[in-house]
């Protein structure tokens, strides 16, 4: 009923080929877009932004990031944390070299930094694969963080080692500091989300990403019908480098304002984020979306029900999250192993027939 | 001799020792990821878990006590008693093998014949969940292990040295007790393969699920079985290090270290684990010590990474791992 | 603890959030993760200080203590969401209990007008009012303990260090590099030589670093670790036998659960303190009476008098302290934040308020002002004893080496204040 293309004609190539060729899809799109844009802004407040909105926009572009390299070309990254560090420390050294040039800049070159270094450190992916290559990816990781700590210049000579994020503005409005309006930081991020969106889908459809998908399924193979693996992996690190590296950007200079790698930068964001395109479902945006807002909202929700109306004590809260995080991963996966994308999939599949699927 | 060659020496053998504990924790690994294909992403959590287990046997902590505490205000703290060393290793024992059957029954029983990356992910909510489940059964306080294993410097060694070179090597006893329980524990794990009929029910399976079942091995006991012999790796790992620092949360961090043994060695070679365990060990010590003062140290982290890399790319599939033969 | 779930779930929907006259203290704390066994007993402390003046004195000055508590893991992240969902409660003060999150809230609460205090953490060089007008971390900061081990090595060695040789060895991230640039200051005034060994977290193999220290002999060991490191280094000097005499650490590395993992092999090791050791003050007769055997404590009860519980209470007491001078001050008993802030700047603690705690000697005397936010780094030495399985101070409260501290507090925060362009206050 919903999704159905009956009587929903195409008269131009254009036309069949936009994004969301189904007309409910693209006004369900449309709407999801309005709300975000036009209603959220209006009705946050900072505990909403802070603690969920910020977490959920951000790691959904490290997801879909992480998504394109790992879900759509097929090469396992845990080196998510480091790249992440590069980009929040490249985004802090331009912040305050270039205090005159806009954030904005400041975010898409700590985008492309970190896309070269993904670069760098994906090359051996050439030679190496599967869990094996996962060890590239770590050593990537481990090394970038003690880079981080090591050299001063990094952190501009500060005693503590820690980065701190100066206040920004964007036509005036501040972005970035302590002084910032709650729907100021949720918008910022928001544009950054939806280019990044945009543009992964519109690359995953088109040429490059099929050559990714190829090189996936079997890189061999691939090989033969003419695709060249050298570009196509290396293009997947450095497109995938390049989101990664804006969400650790305003993961710094946005979200927490101060950073430390070690702290904020560890294994375990890498292996967080890595979760998250899993859970959400390999090789799909919406996966992504799906997979952030999975472990960025669940817990706070778990907490505020176990803590906030249960009373219980913390501890014993956070021990039953994990309990209830873990065996629901578990769960899902005996449902539905191909994550919570595979689940709207085969929703969307129900609805086209619905109410008469026969 | 010059000084730098015996300091060089100590450190080589003080590699070979961190190594034989990384192998330790690696084997677990790969004896799970050899039957079943599934890369156990839990297995340093089953380490922490055990240890746990065995602390709380020993020291008769009432399992959940916090929890039944604060449900039913009542007091509870401990049964009071103390259980022997080896009394508590059994019974730790027969707990980690009810949790290979639960994890068989409920969890993998399931996703049979699912690809390798979707049995990861469950091995992922796995940890979750023990972490949770370890914490909330024996609480998160650090507990003190002492199953009676020697530690300190070995001075037996440390004086022979000194006689041969005028500078007492360090050896830590526990590390040389280590060596011999891991020496040990692969001898009977090769026994058991090579000579039990259960060992070659394993690696039946190893080699072809399908095949093996065709001729009536039971895989889901083939499973548990091997889930209960990583457990059991797990618990003699959890001992190993618990009685170095303590049994804490960072106990499960140690799968950290197993991981660039597994790539150098092979996800799927048991002597690969050891040999790669050996290498990293001998490697990233030997490199603090020549080039880590000069690069600001606490290179280990990333040079054992660096290293296992460097060899992968020369031998993609690890030093003993199958040759990964790929067609069209 | 006798909260009883059942019937605390029944009653659920009935508890909302705190009546506004309360006064708020949130507690950051951590009962989980990898320092969950460092973070139970502070926020324990931390809590049953509270209770107690609630249930004893009816809370301070007629108003009732509240101290929601909220899980941190030590995650920053998680931190930033415990406290956005604590300040509008009425939050009066935060002690976040970790650097990262430290840093993280300096710009915040100073824009929400809500004084912190990072007791022993945090960012150091905001002693400096000047420039961090709502961070406050006095009785001594991070230098100042780097300056008191060095001082008492001094008198250890007889009154000169010349040609010793001192190492620091510690985590390797920013809370432990934090000493370094004191410590090389400190080389060049008393002539040791100095170096620092890097430990990268979690710190759970250390024999490379050992073995280093075996070679170069050092003449002592500073220590700044945290977590499973503190074990495993006490441990490894144990196994080595490094003479613990000669082995300090900072306040993070000397508590109970750091010294019991090495047994006998821990006598003698030292640490950095701000605040007295062990459960000898009447203040912890009152605790065991009106909180822990009333049911009310906030772990087990089994934490009492221990290092870190100390310092909860502690932490706790400067804050009721502040809270009952702010009341003073303003003639109300129902302060706000900014209240609080302003008491904290004038806060002074004497023998006589310690004493009327039932804390006798518990911690330095020190006033604080709106130019020195970090009091006197005033800091004393304790010893492990394992066979009495006790800490106990073996030296007064000395102040620290102001002459070098002061220049890189000040280089330190006006760096921080031309990069985030804050005008210095307090003319």
């Amino acid at each position: 009923m919903f999704y159905r293309e009956a009587g929903d004609f195409k008269t131009s190539y254009k036309d069949d080929n936009q994004t969301f060729p189904i007309k409910f899809d693209r006004y369900r799109y449309y709407a999801v877009l309005f709300v975000a844009f036009a209603l959220v802004p209006f009705i946050v407040n900072d505990y909403w932004v802070n603690a969920m909105l910020l977490p959920f926009l951000i790691y959904s572009i490290a997801a879909i990031g992480l998504n394109i390299l790992t879900g759509y070309c097929g090469q396992v990254s845990l080196g998510t944390g480091g790249f992440m560090a590069v980009g929040a420390y490249a985004c802090y050294k331009f912040m305050t070299a270039f205090p005159e040039i806009s954030i904005i800049v400041h975010v898409i070159l700590s985008g492309g930094v970190t896309a070269a270094v993904c670069i760098l450190f994906g090359l051996p992916s050439l030679r190496i694969k599967g869990f094996y290559l996962a060890v590239a990816t770590l050593a990537a990781q481990f090394f970038l963080v003690w880079l981080f700590n090591r050299v001063p210049w990094f952190y501009n000579y500060s005693a503590s080692g820690q980065i701190n994020a100066p206040e920004r503005t964007v036509l005036d409005i501040a972005v970035t500091g302590p002084n910032t309006d709650a729907w100021a930081k949720y918008m910022f991020c928001l544009v950054f989300l939806t280019f990044c969106a945009l543009i992964a889908r519109n690359l995953t459809r088109g040429t490059i990403g099929r050559t990714w998908m190829a090189i996936r399924d079997m890189d061999i193979a691939a090989e033969i019908i003419g695709v060249n693996p050298l570009k196509a992996k290396i293009s997947a690190f450095g497109v995938s480098g390049f989101f990664v590296g804006i969400a650790g950007a305003l993961l710094f200079a946005v979200y927490l304002g101060a950073a430390e790698a070690g702290d904020s930068f560890g294994i375990t964001k890498s292996f967080l984020v890595l979760f998250m395109i899993i859970i959400g479902g390999l090789g799909s945006i919406f996966g992504s979306f799906a997979g952030a807002a999975f472990l960025v909202l669940l817990p706070v929700l778990l907490k505020n029900v176990l803590v906030g109306m249960l009373g219980w004590p913390t501890d014993l809260a956070a021990h039953l999250e994990f309990i209830i995080v873990g065996g629901l991963i578990i769960l899902f996966l005996i449902l539905e192993p191909h994550g919570l994308a595979q689940l709207w999939r085969v929703a969307k599949e129900k609805l086209r027939l619905w109410p008469f699927p026969h | 001799m010059p000084e730098q060659l015996i300091f060089g020496m100590e450190v080589f053998l003080n590699g070979l020792m961190a190594g034989v504990l990384y192998a330790l924790v690696a084997l677990g690994f790969v004896l799970i990821y050899k039957a079943s294909g599934i890369f156990n992403y839990a297995q340093g959590v089953m380490a922490l878990f055990s240890a746990l287990t065995l602390v709380g046997i020993m020291e008769g902590q009432v399992p959940f006590g916090h929890l039944v505490n604060a449900i039913f205000g009542t007091e509870i703290h401990g049964f009071g008693w103390h259980v022997p060393a080896f009394a508590a290793i059994l019974l730790t024992m027969g707990v980690m093998i009810l949790l290979a059957w639960c994890v068989q029954r409920f969890v993998f029983r399931d996703l049979v014949g699912q690809e390798p990356i979707i049995l990861f992910m469950a091995t992922i909510g796995l940890a979750y969940f023990l972490e949770g489940v370890g914490d909330l059964m024996w609480g998160s306080e650090i507990k003190k292990l002492d199953v009676g294993l020697p530690q300190g410097i070995n001075a037996v060694i440390d004086e022979t040295t000194f006689e041969w070179f005028g500078y007492g090597f360090f050896i830590d006893n526990l590390d040389i007790v280590a060596t011999i329980i891991a020496a040990l524990l692969v001898a009977a794990l090769v026994v058991f393969a090579q000579y039990t009929k259960q060992g070659r029910a394993m690696r039946a399976v190893a080699d072809d699920h399908q095949a093996a079942l065709s001729v009536g091995i039971s895989l889901s006991f083939v499973w548990v079985m091997v889930w209960s012999v990583a457990g059991f790796v797990a618990l003699v790992a959890g001992i190993m290090w618990g009685t170095k620092s303590g049994v804490q949360f960072s106990l499960s961090l140690i799968a950290l270290k197993a991981l660039p043994v597994l790539m150098l060695g092979g996800f799927t070679s048991i002597p690969g684990a050891i040999v790669g365990g050996l290498i990293i060990g001998v490697g990233e010590k030997l490199f603090e010590f020549a080039v880590g003062p000069l690069v600001g140290g606490a290179t280990e982290n990333w040079f054992a990474y660096v290293l296992a890399l460097v060899f992968l790319v020369f031998r993609p599939q690890g030093l003993f791992g199958e040759k990964i033969i790929e067609r069209v | 603890m006798k909260m009883k779930l059942a019937s605390l779930a029944l009653g659920a929907t009935v508890a909302a959030a705190p009546a506004m006259a309360d006064l708020v203290f949130p507690s950051l704390s951590y009962r989980t993760g990898p320092f969950a066994a460092g973070g139970i007993p502070f926020a324990d402390g931390y809590a049953d200080y509270f209770t107690l003046l609630n249930e004893r004195d009816g809370g301070i000055g007629g108003e009732i203590a509240q101290v929601p508590e909220c899980e941190t893991a030590y995650n920053t992240e998680k931190g930033v969401e415990c406290y956005e969902a604590t300040k509008d409660s009425g939050a009066l003060i935060y002690q976040p209990l970790s650097t990262g999150i430290t840093y993280q809230l300096i710009p915040k609460v100073t824009a929400d007008n809500i004084p912190m205090h990072t007791m022993g953490y945090g960012r150091t060089s905001a002693k400096n009012g000047k420039v961090f007008s709502h961070v406050f971390n006095y009785p001594a900061n991070y230098w100042d303990g780097a300056s008191a081990g060095v001082n008492h090595f001094l008198e250890q060695s007889g009154g000169s260090l010349d040609g010793k040789k001192i190492t620091l060895l510690h985590f390797n991230g920013a809370y432990g590099r934090e000493p370094i640039p004191t410590l090389e200051a400190l080389a060049e005034k008393h002539g040791f030589e100095f170096n620092a060994i890097p430990i990268d977290y979690p710190g759970q193999e250390q024999k490379s670093q050992w073995l280093q220290i075996r070679r170069e002999r050092p003449d002592y060991i500073l220590f700044w670790g945290w977590g499973v490191m503190n074990q495993v280094a006490i441990q490894e000097a144990a196994n080595i036998r490094f003479n613990m005499e000669n082995f300090m650490g900072i306040w993070w590395s000397g508590s109970e659960n750091d010294v019991k993992p090495a047994g006998m092999g821990a006598d003698g090791y030292k640490s950095v303190q701000f605040h007295n050791v062990g459960s000898d003050f009447p203040v912890f007769d009152d605790i065991q009476k009106y909180v822990v055997d009333a049911g009310k404590a906030a772990g087990a009860g089994d934490q009492v008098g221990t290092v870190l519980y100390n310092r909860g209470v502690y932490a706790a007491f400067l804050a009721a302290e502040a809270a009952k001078q702010a009341q003073e001050a303003n003639g109300t008993s129902a302060i706000d934040s900014g209240m609080m802030r302003d008491a904290m700047e004038s806060l002074t603690i004497t023998a006589e308020t310690m004493e009327a705690a039932g804390l006798p000697n518990f911690g330095p005397e020190f006033s604080v002002s709106c130019m020195n936010h970090g009091g006197d780094g005033m800091a004393a030495i304790a010893q492990w004893d394992a066979e009495a399985q006790a800490w106990t101070l073996i030296s007064e409260f000395a102040p620290s080496d102001a002459s070098v501290i002061d220049p890189l507090i000040n280089a330190d925060s006006a760096a921080y204040a031309s990069e985030n362009n804050i005008s210095e206050g307090c003319s």
